[in-house]
């Protein structure tokens, strides 16, 4: 039951996430994704080793991560996405689409054991695509950093959907991988404000060929 | 404890060096850990060490070739790297292509990022859990991305945006690869096998193959990315350009190899699971497009470090073709993996000192290297002959070892692709090389001193591939049959 709660919650932020222009809203709602996201895993088995790593990935994704994307804001003075490569309403349009072609692919695709959820795949790939588009369909470098975080957590999802656990030291690995790729695309972001006094990444052009 | 030496040493060096203030005892650690880090290897070679951690970090056949590899590379690129970072200056210069000032990283975190970068790329080489495999892969993005912002400019901030967020990305689509190989490792009951290679490999028919199949698509996507397979190339190019030019070395000669060994090692489960088919077709498809992308981009490149930046893509089109056609060219791959590794390095140092004296990137500014700076002069054309495969260097012969495998298997379509896009590449490389090399330069840029450490390390890598073109060791060769073995070739 709490795991399809989840999961729709999981579609609702994706759709936010895709509709809005307002970067802190998408900050936030990105957060929220984490911190659902970080209490999946509790739903069903509770160890003390499971518990670590949620608490962790949930001070992370709920905390650590957005007060780092708004001061990054805040320093940049930057609050909108203006004129993304593919506009609002023809993001939130392709939203349902993605999601059906994620169910479709899904379907194709059975596992070989039962798992708690139907729900929990296409959803993991449904917030995996939102997150790709994202990062090729915006132009700040702020809102792609987001795109990312979004993809992940739908990798994070998929990794649940697995009743598979890897060890622990892997989880943790991933975990800070992901925290020091954000820490080192915020300070990039930074430099690129002050190289360019935009985060516009379709003005880093001048590289071709 | 040998491998926890080859990965300490760095580790520690690393952040020893972001607190030291005085310069000359930071790159004397910089050296010293490299020295060292090849002295273990030596080690190694000479007597086999243990697993560590339950086995998960080993030097399995292809940890040897694949880090002895990085430990020499990064041990001539650090000695180039001392040279290097006392010739640049602390204070703003001017950027030679656009009238602005720019400074440099600090260099303390410079040198910290490199030791870093040879940690990380330890850990991927040698980890045999793919789950450590993936962690490492993603770490030596981060740590090699501030190494390509260290000229403070918009281009290279530009270029280390690129990479950032392209090989993430790619490096995120493997993390699904390898959920996939979990599921694949499943069984109805919820028991699975350990991601491990050896025990996938072992219990490679329990796998079931559709989920094989799509692991080895996202893996060999995601890592490929990371090692520049067209045409998911994108940001290699830039990166490589825009880096300084030991970095460029360190990232052709080594993180190339790094992704490289993340899909032998999809591969090896691939085709221990009796798909080996399937994975031969997609490497020799990726290995062509590589080819012909960076054939086309070579053609008239106005900008020779972006011309040593396709010829990566070139080669590690060729390195994931040789491992596709099976048999024979899997050997002939894995030695060409060693030469190209050689060559393209020494080739990125040699453009950095020919960039140092000129200030400029465009090829046709260029004139006369050999009168002004004759010893790098010299070592540009090797490399470039080498590079392209000439005879007596070891890439003609590796090159030459794929292509009687091609015929002997009567591919004759694949071989005629294989010749054509090397001749091309061929003579389109040497038309711009040649032009940079001979004729007089215009400008009357002063003479110049050449320092030993902006020579001696190019000299020694060429040196290298020269003698592997003459002669290639009996233990190498041991070495490089037991990969073959692995990899379905022979």
């Amino acid at each position: 039951m709490w795991t399809d709660i989840i999961m729709v919650l999981l579609i609702l932020t994706n759709m936010v996430v895709l509709g809005t222009s307002r970067l802190r809203a998408c900050i936030r709602v990105v957060a929220v994704q984490g911190v659902a996201l970080g209490i999946l895993p509790l739903l069903h088995s509770f160890e003390w080793q499971l518990l670590i790593f949620a608490v962790l990935s949930i001070i992370l994704k709920g905390i650590v991560f957005p007060v780092m994307l708004s001061r990054t804001l805040r320093q940049l003075n930057v609050w909108q996405e203006e004129s993304p490569y593919v506009g609002y309403g023809l993001s939130l349009l392709m939203g349902p689409f993605a999601l059906a072609f994620s169910s479709w692919i899904s379907l194709r695709l059975p596992l070989p054991y039962t798992i708690h959820s139907t729900m929990l795949i296409p959803v993991a790939l449904f917030t995996l695509i939102v997150g790709l588009f994202i990062i090729v369909s915006r132009k700040k470098a702020l809102t792609q950093v987001l795109g990312y975080l979004v993809m992940e957590n739908g990798i994070y999802a998929f990794g649940m959907a697995i009743a598979y656990h890897q060890p622990m030291l892997i989880e943790l690995g991933v975990l800070l991988d992901v925290f020091v790729g954000v820490f080192v695309m915020g300070i990039a972001i930074f430099h690129i404000s002050r190289q360019f006094d935009h985060i516009n990444t379709d003005q880093l052009s001048a590289l071709r060929n | 404890m040998m491998i926890w030496a080859l990965i300490l040493i760095p580790f520690i060096a690393g952040l020893l060096s972001l607190f030291i203030r005085v310069d000359v005892l930071r790159r004397s650690i910089l050296i010293a850990a490299a020295v060292c880090h090849t002295a273990i290897i030596t080690l190694c070679w000479l007597e086999n060490p243990e697993p560590i951690l339950a086995g998960w970090f080993a030097f399995d056949a292809t940890a040897k070739l694949f880090l002895s590899i990085a430990s020499v590379l990064f041990l001539c690129a650090s000695f180039y790297a001392v040279g290097y970072l006392k010739a640049e200056r602390h204070e703003p210069k001017k950027d030679f292509e656009e009238e602005e000032f720019f400074v440099n990283a600090p260099e303390a975190i410079f040198t910290a990022c490199l030791l870093m970068f040879l940690m990380t790329m330890t850990l991927a080489i040698t980890s045999q859990h793919f789950g450590l495999i993936w962690v490492a892969m993603e770490a030596t993005t981060l740590v090699s991305a501030p190494l390509i912002y260290f000229h403070r400019h918009h281009r290279s901030l530009e270029a280390t945006w690129k990479y950032l967020l392209i090989c993430s990305v790619g490096i995120a689509i493997s993390l699904l690869g390898n959920f996939f190989l979990a599921i694949a490792a499943s069984a109805p009951d919820g028991s699975s096998i350990p991601l491990m290679r050896s025990d996938l490999a072992a219990n490679a028919s329990q796998l079931l193959s559709p989920w094989v199949k799509a692991a080895f698509i996202f893996i060999l996507v995601g890592y490929g990315t990371k090692m520049g397979l067209a045409p998911l190339h994108t940001w290699l190019p830039d990166a490589h350009s825009e880096a300084p030019s030991v970095v460029s070395a360190l990232l052709s000669g080594t993180l190339l190899n790094c992704a490289f060994v993340g899909i032998l090692r999809a591969y090896e489960v691939t085709a221990a699971a009796g798909l080996l088919p399937f994975a031969q077709n997609l490497l020799i498809l990726f290995g062509l497009v590589s080819m012909a992308f960076a054939a086309v981009f070579i053609i008239g490149q106005a900008d020779y470090k972006r011309m040593l930046a396709y010829s990566s893509v070139e080669h590690m089109g060729i390195l994931a073709l040789g491992v596709g056609l099976g048999g024979a060219a899997v050997f002939g791959s894995m030695l060409h993996t060693v030469n190209h590794s050689l060559t393209k390095a020494a080739l990125f140092l040699v453009a950095g000192n020919i960039l140092a004296v000129y200030k400029t990137k465009i090829a046709s500014h260029v004139k006369g290297v050999f009168s002004l700076i004759s010893v790098s002069g010299f070592l540009w054309i090797a490399g470039i002959l080498a590079i392209t495969g000439f005879p007596p260097f070891g890439t003609f012969l590796s090159e030459f070892t794929i292509l009687k495998a091609i015929i002997e298997q009567g591919r004759y379509f694949i071989a005629a692709a294989y010749l054509g896009l090397l001749a091309i590449i061929f003579v389109s490389f040497s038309a711009i090389a040649f032009r940079m090399a001979q004729g007089r330069n215009t400008e009357n840029l002063p003479a110049k001193n050449e320092r030993w450490l902006s020579i001696v390390p190019p000299a020694v890598l060429l040196f290298g591939v020269l003698v592997l073109g003459v002669y290639v060791p009996k233990q190498l060769t041991n070495v490089l049959h037991d990969i073959a073995l692995l990899l379905g070739g022979n």
